[in-house]
């Protein structure tokens, strides 16, 4: 029987980017549905997706990152796809990179495969700068599931159908990336880190300054360290 | 003097420990429990810390220090009252609008089916 994948695009104002990414999506991955899953955006970014012949889950309100992957993972679920494909609509990940993540998965090894920007076939990829916060993240997160894990705040992952089942019913909401490494570890699913190029950001700009980067490292260590006491 | 203070420390950590239990439960989100945690921890400080009880409650011409303590619970509970008032008004919100995006569904469906026909 054959394998049949979602990609879910989380979107929250992405119009000027939505539609260069289905089409790298289309390209690389031929037999895969396509999901955009639009938060309540203010742009066209549902239009968009909508023209290109897409499936498109919109959203009637803006719910966070947290919850509009957990929509895609509820598709998902509902149409009882093998494998699902977490991409984001700004550009950053690439098509052609979902080949190495998907190995893992489909060969049985591992639940869920991230994509990391900091690695290169099992060491870190030179001249990629982590931010302390990252770093320090990273080492907490590769402590509590015992393996090495660069880049726990990407969104550039793909997982098996019983992490499709999990998800569609529990997802965290605050910080969904990190947090959902330490969730789905507790619940005994094994996870994986292959390297994956990405691109910079085409449109708008990344502004984490230093302090915000610490803020937000101490918000996400409560949160995790929240997860690691919540009942299973 | 001090067994109300005993009183007051032991009700503040039964509080924050009922309430890190309710978020083990997944009965309770974090980002609505962090400021009934944190208003546990500070009146607990006030109640393990004679020092700090009465240098403050002086600073408030307060004569009777316990008193100083009630009157933190109070406003603490006013903050927590206000910050649910607003979750409760975005709640609210949303409820209009998923409650009216259903009514439009369901013209569309219906309009869907009578095209069908």
């Amino acid at each position: 029987m054959k394998s049949t994948m979602l990609i879910v695009i989380p979107a929250y104002n992405e119009e000027e980017s939505i539609g260069a990414v289905i089409e790298d999506l289309r390209v690389h991955c031929p037999d895969a549905e396509i999901a955009v899953v639009n938060d309540g955006s203010s742009d066209r970014t549902a239009a968009v997706a909508r023209s290109l012949g897409v499936t498109v889950l919109d959203l009637p309100v803006n719910l966070g990152i947290g919850a509009a992957v957990q929509t895609g993972y509820r598709y998902a679920h509902e149409r009882r796809h093998d494998v699902a494909v977490q991409f984001d609509g700004d550009g950053q990940h690439r098509a052609d990179q979902i080949g190495n993540l998907l190995q893992p998965v489909s060969e049985g090894k591992a639940d869920m495969v991230i994509g990391s920007r900091f690695l290169e076939k099992g060491r870190y990829r030179a001249g990629a700068a982590r931010s302390f916060g990252i770093k320090v993240l990273s080492g907490v997160i590769s402590l509590i599931v015992r393996r090495r894990i660069t880049d726990p705040t990407s969104g550039f992952r793909v997982v098996n159908r019983d992490i499709i089942r999990f998800c569609s019913e529990r997802y965290p909401d605050d910080y969904p990336e990190p947090e959902a490494i330490v969730v789905l570890h507790r619940a005994g699913f094994r996870i994986a880190e292959v390297p994956a190029l990405m691109d910079q950001r085409q449109f708008g700009s990344s502004s984490i300054t230093f302090v915000r980067g610490i803020y937000y490292m101490i918000k996400v260590l409560l949160a995790v360290m929240i997860d690691l006491i919540r009942k299973q | 003097m001090d067994l109300v203070l005993i009183l007051s420390a032991g009700v503040n950590v039964a509080i924050f420990l009922f309430i890190l239990e309710l978020i083990r439960r997944n009965r309770l989100k974090e980002k609505y429990a962090l400021l009934w945690l944190f208003s546990a921890v500070v009146l607990l400080l006030f109640s393990a810390s004679r020092e700090l009880l009465h240098s403050v409650a002086t600073l408030f011409g307060i004569k009777y220090p316990p008193s100083l303590i009630f009157l933190l619970g109070f406003f603490f509970l006013l903050v927590i009252n206000v910050h649910f008032s607003t979750v409760i008004s975005k709640l609210s919100d949303r409820n209009k609008t998923l409650a009216q995006e259903i009514a439009l569904l369901r013209e569309k469906l219906g309009r869907c089916r009578l095209d069908e026909e």
